[in-house]
Parts: C-alpha cells; sequence; structure tokens
C-alpha cells in the first residue's frame, strides 16, 4: 500500500480495496519502525489519525465522500493544528500548543483526509538542509549520510520514504521545491496568494507560500486542489476562481512554448545536473513543445535582495516570541530585559538568530535605503524579468538545484554557500510566482530536479506539463533504496 | 528677554468601532482584563490582520472634516519595539504614506481672535494594550484587551503660541471627533490622549528652540498646567546659561509634576518597513464621495446655523456647537420651549453647573432636555419666576419628577391674584413706615430705584411666589398714590 500514488490510494479507497484504518496503520506501522533512520517526524498523532480514518471509513461506506476522504497525509509542523504540538522546528515552540488550525490544516480535514503527524523542517523554515532544526537534522532516504534539502526536509524525506503518501509543505526561498529536488520528488509552490497563510507561523510574510510534496504531478494536482482557496482571514491571499488542477492534466504539450534562461546554467551548476536537465527539457520537445534561450537578466541579484528582504520580515515576525505570553520562557529571569534577552537567546537557534541579527541590521536607520529599500527596487526588476520573460513563453525550466543532495556539514559551517543552494529558486519567490520541481534523473545515486516556473495563477500549466512529462518518463517512479 | 512658546501635538485618538483594527474582538472599555483579545491580539504564531473597513471610513470622515487631502493609497508600516503590552513586538502603523494628508483646523481664542491651525497629517494604526504595575507582588500584569483598538494619530504643524491656543485647539479636536461620532470622547478612559511638543525662543527669533516631548496628557486641564510648567522650566534654563535637551517627558496632573523619561540619544531606532501581512488600501474617489454625503453637521457649521437660526451670539452659538450631545441638547430644549436664548441660558447655565459639579456627560444627565423644555415654559408662561424655576430644576435634578409635577407638589405656582397682591402690597407698606418716609423724601429719579427696597418684604409675605412683574406694577400705583 505504502508504493501507492493518492491517486491510487483514493481509487483503492473508493473501492474498498482497503480501509482507510488499515490503510493508516499500515503508515503508523512503518513510521514507527522506519522514521528513526530519517528523523522525518517531530509527532506522531496516532490516535489521531486513527480516530480521523474510522470517521473516513465510514463515510466511504455511505458513498458520501469528501475528495481526499481516508487519505493519510502529513502537515510540515509550520502548520498550526488545534490541540496538537506546533513548533515550527524549534525550542521556542516546543511547548506550544496552537487553540486554532491552520486554513490549510482545515482544508485538509474538510476534505477528510487523515492526519498521520507532524513533519521535521528546518528552525523557523530558515535552512536548506534541514540541519536547523531543534529536533535534530533529517536524513535523505536516498543517502542518510546527505542532507534532505530543506526547510521542508521532513516533508520531502517522509515522503520519499514512503512514511507518507504525500505531505504539506512550505516555500520561502525553495524550500518545497529544492527538497523534492533532493529527494526524487515532485513539489510544487502556487502563485503567492493561491494558499492561505492563515495559521502556517510566518517566516517572510511576503515570499512564504503552502505548497504540496508529493511522488507525482498528478498527486500534486490533487492536493492542490483541496490546499488552494480564498481565505479572508488572510488579506495577502487573492480572490481567484478555484479551478479543478486535475482536468487539465492530459492536455497536450503540442506548441508549448519553453523558455531556458540562460543566466540558470552559469557558473556554480554541476555539469551532470546540467546534463540531466538539458535532457529532460528535450524529452518536452519530443512532446512538441518549443524551446527557446531566454533571458532574466536580473537573477544574480536575487539572493542577495532575498537575504534583504527575507531576514527584515523574519526580524519583525519573530518579534512576538518573546516569552512573554506563549512560548519559550528563560529561569528565573531578574528583569524585563533579562526575560527577553535569555529567552530569545536560549529559545531561537544560531541561523534564527544570524537572520534576526541581518534582518535588524538592513532596517536600521541609516542602512534602510541602501539596503531594504534597494532590495525592493531589485525585487520589482526580477518581477520584471518574468513579466517580459511570459510574453514570450509559457513555462520557464532550468535546474531547481545546483547540485544533487550533499553531505551533513558540507555547507553548514558557510552561510554563503547554504544560501546560494536557492540560487535558481528565490526570484520565483520574490516575483510571486509558481514553480515546481519535479525528478529528472539521478546523479551517484541521488536524484536531480527539474523546476518549471509559470505565470501567475499558471498551476494548472506546470501541473499539465510535469504530468505529460511523468507520462512518458520514469524518473519519478524511482524510490530510494532500502525503504523496505 | 521676551520669550515666545511654540507648540505642536499630537493627538491620539481611538475611534469608535466596535470590532479591533486588525481583528473581530470587541473594542468595549471596562472589561475584565484579557477578555477582549483573540488570537490576533495575542500575536500568537500565524494569526494574520485584517483591516476593519469601518476605521477606514472614521478616518476618511476626519480627513474631510479638516479639508485634508485624502491618502489614495494608504501603507502600514511595522514600528519595531519590544515591550510586553506589544505582543507582536511591533506596532502596526502608518508612516510614509498616510491616510490622511495636509489639512487645517480653525481655532478660536476667548478676545475673539480666529486661528488656522494646520495639520501635517494623520494616520492609522493600532493601540497598544496596557501594563499594570500595582496588586503584582513586584511584577507587572499585562492587559491586552486595548491592544489593536484602532487610533487615528493627528500630528499638527507647530503653530499654536500659548497654552490658550494648544487647548483651543485639543477641544475644537475633541469637537470634531465627537460631532462626527467616530470617538466616544471619553477623555479619562483614553479616548483622546495628547503629546504635546513645546520650545521656547526669543520673541521675533526665526529659528525654533529644542523641543521637549510630554506625552500622553488627558485631560485639557493637564495640558494647560503641563505647559505652563514646561515653559517655565526652558525659560529658567537658558535664562539660568543651560540649555534645553531634546527629551521625552512625563507630567502627572494630579501632583504636578513632571520628569524625564528619555532623551533622544536613548530613543529606539524603530525599524519602520511596510507590513508584508497587509496590503496597500487603495480608496477610490466613490469612496471618499460616499463618506462625504454621509458627513454630519460640523461644529463651524452647527455654529453659524445657531446664530443665524436662533439669533445666539457667537459666544453662545460656539459653545453650545462644540459637542455633538450638547447641541442636540439645545435644540430639543428648545423644540419644547420654543425660547432658544432661555433654552441656551440654561444649558450653559444650571446644566453645565450640575453637570460639571457632578463629573457627569451631558447624555446621562437627570434632567433631559424635554424635562427642561418643560421647566423653561412654566417661566414664559408666568407659572413661575426664574428663582422658583432654579428650585424646581434642583428637585428634577434629584429626580422628584417633571417640572408640572414638582411644581404642583410643592404649590409653588406663582402668585398672580391681584386683589390678593394689593392686600399684601398695603400690608407691608403699612407695616414699613420708615422705607415710606424715606422713598416720599427721595428724588425723583431715584423713586424707582429705591422702590426695590420693598420687594423683599414682598416676596417674603409670599413665600418667593408672588409674580414678580405684577408686584412691580401694584407697589408703583401703591406709593404714587401716597405722592
Amino acid at each position: 500500500m505504502h508504493n501507492l500514488t493518492i491517486a491510487e490510494l483514493i481509487h483503492g479507497l473508493r473501492n474498498q480495496e482497503f480501509s482507510s484504518v488499515e490503510l493508516t496503520r499500515h503508515y503508523l506501522d512503518r513510521i514507527a519502525r522506519l522514521d528513526s533512520r530519517y528523523n522525518s517526524y517531530i509527532t506522531v498523532t496516532e490516535d489521531i489519525a486513527l480516530a480521523q480514518a474510522k470517521a473516513a471509513d465510514e463515510r466511504l461506506a455511505t458513498g458520501d465522500a469528501p475528495a481526499l476522504c481516508g487519505v493519510p497525509i502529513a502537515h510540515k509542523d509550520i502548520f498550526c493544528t488545534n490541540g496538537i504540538r506546533t513548533s515550527c522546528g524549534s525550542k521556542m515552540l516546543d511547548n506550544f500548543i496552537p487553540p486554532y488550525d491552520a486554513t490549510v490544516v482545515e482544508n485538509y480535514r474538510n476534505a477528510g483526509a487523515v492526519m498521520l503527524g507532524k513533519v521535521n523542517m528546518d528552525e523557523f523554515a530558515m535552512g536548506s538542509s534541514n540541519e536547523s532544526s531543534f529536533y535534530g537534522p533529517v536524513k535523505n532516504p536516498w543517502n542518510t549520510n546527505c542532507v534532505p534539502g530543506g526547510s521542508s526536509g521532513g516533508s520531502a524525506a517522509a515522503v520519499a520514504a514512503h512514511l507518507a503518501p504525500a505531505a504539506t509543505a512550505t516555500d520561502t526561498g525553495g524550500s518545497i521545491r529544492q527538497p523534492a529536488s533532493l529527494c526524487g520528488l515532485t513539489g510544487l509552490k502556487p502563485t503567492y496568494g493561491r494558499v492561505s497563510r492563515w495559521g502556517m507561523i510566518a517566516f517572510a510574510s511576503s515570499l512564504d507560500q503552502g505548497g504540496p510534496i508529493t511522488r507525482t504531478a498528478e498527486d500534486a494536482a490533487i492536493m492542490l486542489n483541496t490546499m488552494a482557496s480564498f481565505d479572508d482571514k488572510d488579506s495577502t491571499c487573492v480572490d481567484q476562481p478555484l479551478e479543478d488542477y486535475t482536468a487539465t492534466l492530459n492536455d497536450s504539450l503540442q506548441g508549448l512554448r519553453i523558455g531556458v534562461p540562460k543566466e540558470y546554467f552559469g557558473e556554480g551548476l554541476d555539469p551532470q545536473t546540467a546534463e540531466r536537465v538539458q535532457a529532460a527539457i528535450q524529452e518536452f520537445e519530443k512532446l512538441g513543445a518549443e524551446v527557446k534561450e531566454i533571458s532574466l537578466p536580473h537573477t544574480d541579484l536575487s539572493v542577495p535582495a532575498y537575504y534583504v528582504i527575507a531576514p527584515a520580515e523574519c526580524s519583525a515576525n519573530l518579534s512576538r516570541f518573546d516569552g512573554v505570553r506563549y512560548g519559550y520562557r528563560c529561569e528565573d529571569p531578574k528583569d524585563l530585559n533579562d526575560l527577553y534577552k535569555r529567552s530569545r537567546g536560549e529559545g531561537f537557534g544560531e541561523e534564527v538568530k544570524r537572520r534576526i541579527l541581518v534582518g535588524s541590521y538592513a532596517l536600521s536607520a541609516g542602512y534602510y535605503d541602501a539596503y531594504y529599500r534597494k532590495a525592493q527596487q531589485v525585487r520589482r526588476l526580477i518581477k520584471q524579468d518574468f513579466v517580459d520573460a511570459f510574453n514570450d513563453v509559457d513555462v520557464v525550466m532550468g535546474p531547481t538545484a545546483t547540485s544533487p543532495a550533499f553531505e551533513f556539514g558540507a555547507k553548514s559551517s558557510d552561510p554563503v554557500a547554504m544560501y546560494l543552494e536557492d540560487i535558481y529558486t528565490i526570484a520565483t519567490n520574490l516575483a510571486g510566482l509558481p514553480g515546481m520541481s519535479i525528478p529528472c534523473g539521478l546523479v551517484d545515486g541521488k536524484p536531480v530536479g527539474l523546476q518549471l516556473i509559470g505565470n501567475f495563477f499558471a498551476e494548472g500549466k506546470l501541473l499539465n506539463a510535469a504530468h505529460q512529462f511523468q507520462q512518458v518518463t520514469d524518473h519519478h517512479q524511482q524510490t530510494a533504496p532500502d525503504i523496505d | 528677554m521676551e520669550w515666545e512658546t511654540v507648540i505642536g501635538l499630537e493627538v491620539h485618538v481611538q475611534l469608535a468601532t466596535t470590532s479591533k483594527i486588525f481583528s473581530g474582538a470587541s473594542t468595549a472599555f471596562g472589561a475584565e482584563p484579557n477578555t477582549q483579545a483573540c488570537a490576533i491580539d495575542l500575536a500568537m504564531p500565524g494569526t494574520l490582520p485584517v483591516p476593519n473597513e469601518q476605521a477606514f471610513r472614521y478616518a476618511v470622515m476626519f480627513g474631510l472634516a479638516i479639508e485634508a487631502d485624502i491618502g489614495k493609497r494608504s501603507v502600514f508600516e511595522r514600528k519595531n519595539y519590544f515591550y510586553p503590552d506589544l505582543p507582536k513586538g511591533y506596532q502596526t502603523t502608518q508612516l510614509e504614506s498616510p491616510i490622511v494628508g495636509p489639512g487645517h483646523v480653525e481655532i478660536q481664542l476667548a478676545d475673539g481672535r480666529t486661528k488656522s491651525i494646520r495639520i501635517h497629517h494623520a494616520h492609522l494604526e493600532e493601540d497598544a494594550g496596557k501594563s499594570l504595575h500595582e496588586d503584582f507582588h513586584g511584577m507587572s500584569g499585562i492587559d491586552l484587551n486595548r491592544a489593536g483598538t484602532p487610533l487615528i494619530e493627528i500630528v499638527s504643524e507647530p503653530d499654536m503660541r500659548s497654552a490658550e491656543e494648544a487647548v483651543a485647539f485639543a477641544r475644537k479636536l475633541h469637537s470634531i471627533v465627537t460631532s462626527l461620532g467616530i470617538c466616544d470622547g471619553e477623555m479619562s478612559q483614553g479616548s483622546m490622549r495628547f503629546d504635546v511638543n513645546i520650545s521656547v525662543r526669543p520673541k521675533g527669533a526665526e529659528e525654533f528652540g529644542t523641543r521637549t516631548e510630554t506625552k500622553n496628557l488627558n485631560s485639557f486641564k493637564f495640558m494647560e498646567d503641563c505647559i505652563a510648567l514646561e515653559v517655565e522650566r526652558q525659560i529658567d534654563l537658558i535664562e539660568d546659561g543651560g540649555r534645553v535637551i531634546q527629551e521625552t517627558r512625563l507630567y502627572n496632573g494630579d501632583t504636578k509634576v513632571a520628569r524625564s523619561m528619555r532623551s533622544k540619544e536613548e530613543a529606539n531606532d524603530y525599524r519602520y518597513f511596510p507590513c508584508p501581512d497587509l496590503l496597500p488600501v487603495d480608496i477610490d474617489d466613490d469612496f471618499i464621495e460616499a463618506v462625504r454625503q454621509q458627513l454630519p453637521e460640523l461644529p463651524d457649521a452647527r455654529q453659524q446655523r445657531f446664530v443665524e437660526k436662533y439669533k445666539l451670539s457667537d459666544y453662545d452659538a460656539g459653545m453650545l456647537a462644540a459637542d455633538a450631545a450638547t447641541s442636540h441638547f439645545f435644540e430639543t430644549t428648545t423644540q419644547t420651549c420654543g425660547d432658544a436664548k432661555l433654552a441656551a441660558n440654561w444649558v450653559m447655565g444650571e446644566v453645565s453647573a450640575h453637570l460639571n459639579a457632578e463629573e457627569k456627560r451631558i447624555t446621562s444627565s437627570p434632567v433631559n432636555a424635554e424635562m427642561l423644555g418643560g421647566l423653561i415654559a412654566r417661566i414664559k408662561d408666568n407659572t413661575i419666576s426664574n428663582k422658583i424655576a432654579k428650585q424646581v430644576f434642583e428637585a428634577m435634578w434629584q429626580g422628584e419628577g417633571d417640572a408640572d409635577t414638582i411644581i404642583e407638589a410643592k404649590g409653588l405656582k406663582q402668585m398672580s391674584d391681584t386683589g390678593e397682591l394689593e392686600k399684601i402690597v398695603d400690608d407691608v407698606i403699612a407695616a414699613n413706615q420708615a422705607m415710606l418716609d424715606d422713598w416720599l423724601a427721595s428724588e425723583p429719579d431715584k423713586r424707582k430705584k429705591k422702590m426695590g427696597g420693598f420687594m423683599g418684604p414682598i416676596m417674603k409675605a409670599t413665600k418667593g411666589q408672588a409674580n414678580p412683574g405684577l408686584v412691580n406694577q401694584i407697589l408703583a400705583k401703591k406709593l404714587n398714590s401716597k405722592l
């Protein structure tokens, strides 16, 4: 059962080939038996999962079953879950139990999905390797000496190790696409505003966006159908009509215009990775697409602009963690300043502190114009690059990451090297566009991802292209070794 | 040396919306601590702000009332600082693109002068919670009921030159926001709070002196006292060879003592930046026009109307028109009794004095406008004298019923029976031979005035119920017959 896709699970449940309780128990058993290898779960919600599965079976029996009825999934521990600890990968929230559900969690609950648990992540979603989690690093199921990517490393590892058929994730600068790439999965970051951020603990509000990590593009379409919604609790949510993303999966790619930015194949890209990506793009040509080289001239400015804007926003977003109302509080504070300093000093990890400091600096009097204002100007230029590009092409394609998964410790002592890990994914967040990563081959036995970037609200187009590619290739069917 | 005072005000006005600016929690005053703070107000992780349209409407109303430009694109920013009553660690406010641009407010001074005070801008923001330092055994308590209450902060130009002007400006703002109905005006509950920027300079100087800012004054009286104290302090300091330091000060209105809170050097760097959780708010002309159409009457227009319609003096009209509730009270009284001048006198006299003594607002006056009108009607139809009317008013205030009930119950009806009054006048004249002799011996032009001496005993004999006009006629007739 753990080798089935979401589409197959839905079919199997509806035809009563297996019950949701059986399926859920199967996954819970696997998690109990295998997750010590990967550390992908922070919290396993066994009782809730079984109760939800039982209820789902009852609904399935009556024939009145919503879209994901009985399908088990895992939630990134950044999504607040009513009554269940939501840590965001941090000591700061190790004891935090929200009294509300994130809209994403609510949407899946309403769709009948079963929650297996909360999966690991970089602390406050800050990281590209899942090494910054308070709950320890997550291991890549393809090679446990390697990182799974981040920040949604727990989501990716759990799906790659078949400890969940799909997982929710979030992407601020590549946190869905890069782990999907490193773990051989399909990951989709929707257009900014497509998925509600209510109850999704903020890292950088103008960049954060929820999305699914799955094994196939079809599963991603099914997952997005439930995840996407207009939510009046999130003012940045866009009131765009909802569509059925599975409806256009089988559209022909004849005449699809693909743009390949030359800037995405420059220095820093592993040659073998480049080769796999180029080969995948050629596959699209065989499907009838037209490929042309394009230019996104401000690409090299995206990492510097991002590392001003994201830390600036996080420096304010994380001010609420002050030891006063909830979360970690230091022992015996001697006065207010001591309470603040030690609660935050002890509650936050190193990377989080680094970004708060960088962001505070960039917003300081005398530096604001040089850093924050300038970065916002650059952000507009980067967005304009894409607006211009989408006049001529339908989908932009390139690598997701510079290389396959790297070993633990390889980049953790050099923040800049780690930040460059997101060089191809960050611009998408700055522009607010939808982006996707799908597996396109292996290098040294480790997966490599092809990135697809679409125009605003063109998720359907991306999923269609990815699905057609997966109809004629089997990269997505490759599984990590030794996952039993 | 002669000194000139320069004053600018920053005024925080709590908007009278039913819910908070970014959450659905209630803004009602006086609830148990932390019972009106929802997850958003507590800055729980993952919560997001949603703007309250009513707050925008109120801010636009204020902007139109002071003839300001309305910011078509209004941007919220985060003002970052740590304090336990600021749950998010930043205040959501406006800086570069406020909702209300430059405008002006006209003030009237006691000597009849008017002056225009320029408004630099007014912006929307959220209020913080309250830190409670008593009753927690050396610790502090936090009440977040107020956190997220919508405010407009009105920032004036430094156009005021005396405490009188500053207070007149503050009162005028109070009058405007209460007339608009966008603020309840309850100063004691913190609905309006004033930060006063004060500097002094030699008279005639062009440049401003170094200013200090005294924060959070919540009464006109405190503001007046505080300005006097601070101006004196600054002048003494400079005349003694010192210099004023730019600092934030606190003034305790009860003890009348001011102290420094922090100097400019210690000031925070608030690291403002646009709030990424809130999109810029575009306000279109249709919205502004719709608000303009529904704008209630403003104090200046109302004053003008009172002068024209009720023939009141500028001063009386201004006093009554300043407050919407008082205006309404006056107009209802006038309608009931048919005499605007008398109604104005009673509202500004007895009613106002009683309210002040008991620190009550006119909306909770025990004597309502209809009751007052009923009382004045009895004066006009000579049922009672002015003097008796005050006695009746007092009884009404004590809750003894309306004017007619009290007049009837206490037998206060004016004596107008000519026969009876003639007898009493005769008796009094007979009983005061010395006064009569004196009157008869007086110069003819002094006699009218001296006649007044008989009034006291006559009124005493009638227990004050004699109709004074009638008594005068009878007395004149009787005395003249003795010449």
